[in-house]
Order: structure tokens, then sequence, then C-alpha cells
């Protein structure tokens, strides 16, 4: 019962969202700032897991890689495939959402329990609107960009990995990411981040906005975010591979 | 002129405003009293619709506020100001972007105009040289002084307060007491204040309303509510030892 309800609440709260800004310059501005804020200020920690990620999937394929009929190339190729198709777009997207959903859901969730957003609606202003839309606007756009980031990153850490090691030569390595190359993985990669986007501060947004009490229950929305939005991204990420691949 | 007509509001099984009926006079500083608990702020939030009453009507200068749609209630919203207990400052602006916010959102005035208007509403409340800081780097009654800044820059024609005293020494309660005083009668604005501070009761209550368990229970004026014999209103404001010595 408690989920349909929670379900209800969160579609007339995405109503409100998505009407037209009652300033249009004003949105822009803020669409700029939520760029900064929940993409650029992500990119540190997007590179560090993407270069330890990819240097993983290559180490851990060469070494799975016994048979020499299997030619080594195959370790680039594998990397690749694995990086763009789920690596980057879902592991990239779970991180980003604890980085960015906590952060989205405690800030709303203050601003709540500050009386901020009651101030917001006594000027007149649609606080769900002026508060949530620009975040879903400026994530959309801005965390495919990442993951363009977190992809040249990883296979640069495969790279790495196999020079530094010496389990596959840089030539290799090389041949490999460019064999066998479709261009759509990308473009479903891409599809698939933008969703998670939208999963990740829409839920968050609404955990916090819904925040009732004092500073406890701004912490418990902000692990709900998490929780919730993490699970749905899991779930989306079926339903979308489904779609978009099979 | 504000006008509530038999407002009833419930949260649950729990009646938390019945039958109130009363009204409040521009020009005048009408306070709202009474224990905690006693429904003053859900009255204050059921008056800006915050919370939607049960049944009952509110009336700003006769357009029935509480049958609107949030779009017609946006043009009344426009004239209407209010100062939170917590002042309600977007901590990420400085005090210079809160008060210009309205002003950004609503005017069409252009940035040099919007930058004199904030430099007399902080001129206003005394807070001259106060524009580049933060809300974090205020004190409390600085914090209240701002959020007043913020919620005269587009002059309403409704002020609400509620509890503009609490977590103040005295000295600055007063300020901000004589300051709410000081606009209210400038622009001809209808305040109406929540609170629980006898002094502001005695300073500047033109008009006193006592909520007792959700009633209104008693109206009167600041020189009334000392002199009534009303047994409940008597146990509220001479509650404490210094104002029972005081009525001595």
């Amino acid at each position: 019962m408690r989920l349909i309800s929670d379900l209800g609440k969160y579609l007339l709260l995405m109503k409100e969202v998505f009407v037209r800004p009652d300033r249009m310059r004003y949105f822009f501005r803020q669409v700029l700032v939520e760029f900064q804020s929940l993409g650029i200020d992500s990119l540190g920690i997007v590179i560090i897991i993407s270069m330890f990620m990819g240097a993983v999937v290559a180490i851990q394929t060469a070494y799975n890689i016994d048979n020499p009929l299997i030619p080594l190339t195959m370790v680039g190729f594998t990397v690749r495939q694995s990086i763009i198709l789920e690596f980057s777009p879902t592991m990239i997207s779970l991180v980003l959402a604890g980085k960015v959903g906590s952060r989205v859901a405690s800030e709303i969730g203050t601003m709540r329990v500050t009386e901020q957003i009651d101030a917001l609606e006594i000027m007149g202003v649609n606080p769900a609107n002026f508060l949530i839309q620009p975040k879903v606007f400026a994530a959309v756009i801005i965390f495919p960009a990442i993951i363009i980031f977190s992809m040249g990153f990883a296979l640069f850490g495969g790279w790495l990995a196999c020079v530094v090691t010496n389990i596959v030569t840089s030539n290799d390595y090389i041949t490999g990411l460019r064999s066998w190359f479709d261009p759509y993985t990308i473009t479903y990669a891409l599809i698939k981040t933008a969703v998670f986007a939208f999963i990740i501060t829409s839920v968050a947004g609404f955990q916090g906005y819904e925040t009732k009490g004092g500073a406890l229950e701004v912490g418990t929305a902000s692990t709900k975010a998490v929780v919730y939005s993490s699970i749905l991204i899991i779930v989306s990420n079926l339903i979308l591979t489904q779609l978009l691949l099979a | 002129m504000i006008k509530a007509i038999n407002i009833n509001k419930s949260f649950g099984d729990k009646h938390v405003l019945k039958n109130i009926t009363t009204e409040f006079l521009p020009g005048q500083n009408n306070l709202i009293i009474g224990q905690s608990g006693s429904g003053k702020t859900v009255l204050m939030k059921c008056l800006v619709g915050l919370f939607g009453i049960d049944s009952g009507e509110i009336l700003y200068d006769d357009r029935v506020f509480s049958k609107m749609s949030f779009k017609q209630k946006k043009s009344i919203r426009k004239e209407i100001g209010m100062l939170f207990q917590g002042g309600a400052l977007f901590d990420y602006m400085t005090v210079e972007e809160n008060v210009m916010f309205p002003l950004n959102m609503f005017s069409n005035m252009s940035l040099d105009e919007r930058k004199k208007r904030v430099d007399f509403c902080l001129e206003r409340v005394h807070l001259e040289h106060a524009n580049k800081l933060m809300p974090s780097e205020l004190s409390g009654g600085m914090i209240k002084r701002v959020a007043i800044a913020r919620a005269i820059s587009l002059n309403p024609k409704y002020l609400f307060c509620d509890e503009p005293n609490s977590g103040l020494d005295p000295q600055t309660a007063n300020v901000i007491d004589n300051l709410i005083d000081e606009i209210t009668k400038e622009y001809n604005i209808t305040t109406i204040i929540n609170t629980h501070d006898m002094n502001s009761v005695v300073e500047i209550g033109d008009k006193v309303a006592f909520i007792y368990k959700g009633e209104l229970w008693w109206e009167g004026g600041k020189e009334d509510i000392l002199n009534t014999d009303n047994k409940e209103i008597n146990e509220f404001v001479f509650a404490s030892e210094l104002t029972r010595k005081l009525k001595q």
C-alpha cells in the first residue's frame, strides 16, 4: 500500500516539476550551477573509479584467456565491450546515485525542514519546479558527458595495466579496442545513462521534498534516495537492455 | 484587511482549529497569542495557504483566498511577505541575493533598480553593509532583519511573522518589534504576528487574539489584556513570577 501511495505522490510531484519555469533566465542560470555541482564536481571520483575499473577488467580478462588459440587482442576487445555496455553507464551511475542522490536529497530536505521551501511557496514560486527541474535537466545532459569521460579513462586504465604488468602488449590491446566496433553500443550506453540521470535526480528530489521533521529525517531521506534510486537503476538497466539490445 | 470566517482544520482525528472567526485590519499589528500547541502556527499557515482548511473562508480584501487555485493564489502571494521563525533565508545566497530574490522572480526592474531597492530595504532594517555576507555569517537578530528586508522588498500589503522574537535576547527582540511596528504603520500593512512574547503584546499589540485549545478565546487591545478577568488568559499572561509581581 505504502509503495502505491509513494508512487502516486512521486507522479503528482513530477506533474508540478515539469511545467514551464516562472523565469526562463533564472532557470538556465540554475541549470549552469547544477552542471557544476552535479557534474563537474563528480569528475574526480568518476576518473579514479573508471581507471581502476578498466585496469581490473583488463587483468581479469587476460588471466582468463589461457587458450593459445584465443588471440590476446581479445583483452582490448573485451575491456571495450564491458566498459561501454555495462561498467561505465551502470556502475558509474550507481556511484553517482550515491554522490549526487544524497546531495540532492539532503539539500532539498534541509530546505524543507528549515522552511525555505515554505518561503518559496509563499512568495508565489512553484518550489518543486524551481528546485527539482534544473537538477533533472542538468543531470540528463551532463551525466552522459561524464560517462564518455569515464569510458575514455577506463580504456586508458586497461591499457596502463596491460603495459605496466606486461600481460598484453600495447599493440595487441589497441588492436583489440579497435576490432568489430559498433557505434550503436555508445548510443545504447548514453540512452541508459540519461534515463539513470532522470531516476537519480527525480527520486532524490522527491525524497528531499517529502522530508518532514529535522536533521534525523534529512539523513533518512538521503539514505532512501540512494537506496531507491540504486534499485531503480538496476531494474531499469535490465528493461532498457532488453528493449535496446534484444 | 484579512478575514477568517468559521475556519476549521483537523489533522486525522485531531481537531486543531475550531470555528475561528476574526478579522485583521491594515496599519495594525494583529497579534495571535496562545500556549504552544494551541493552534497559532496552524492558523497562520492556513491564512497564508500552506495548509488547506476543512471548512470556512479566508478573505484578502474581499477576495476569497481559500477557494482559489494555485495559479489564482499566486497574484495574492505577490502581495504577501512572511517572516519565518528561523528566518528561512536561502543558505546558498548572500544577503543581497536573498533580498533581491522576490524582485528577480516577480518584478520587471532593471538590475540597477533592483540593487537600489535591496539597498533601501537593508537600510530600512539597519543592515547597510551586510550585502555580501552569507546567512551562516549572521547572528540570530541579523537573520530576522534580513528576512524582514526580503519580506518587504516587493512592498507587501500583508505581512505575516511567525514568532519573530524566538531565540532572541530582550533588547534585540525589542528592535525587531519596533521595526515591524514602524513598517506596518508607515506602509499601512496588514500585519499578523504569532508570538508568546508578552513584551511584544504590551509594546506593539494593536489587536490581540488569544487562541486556547484551537478556539478563539478572547480578542482585544493591549490595554484590555492586562485588565481582563478571563481565567485562561490570565493564566497565560501572568504565568511568570515577573509578570505576577508587575501586576501587583
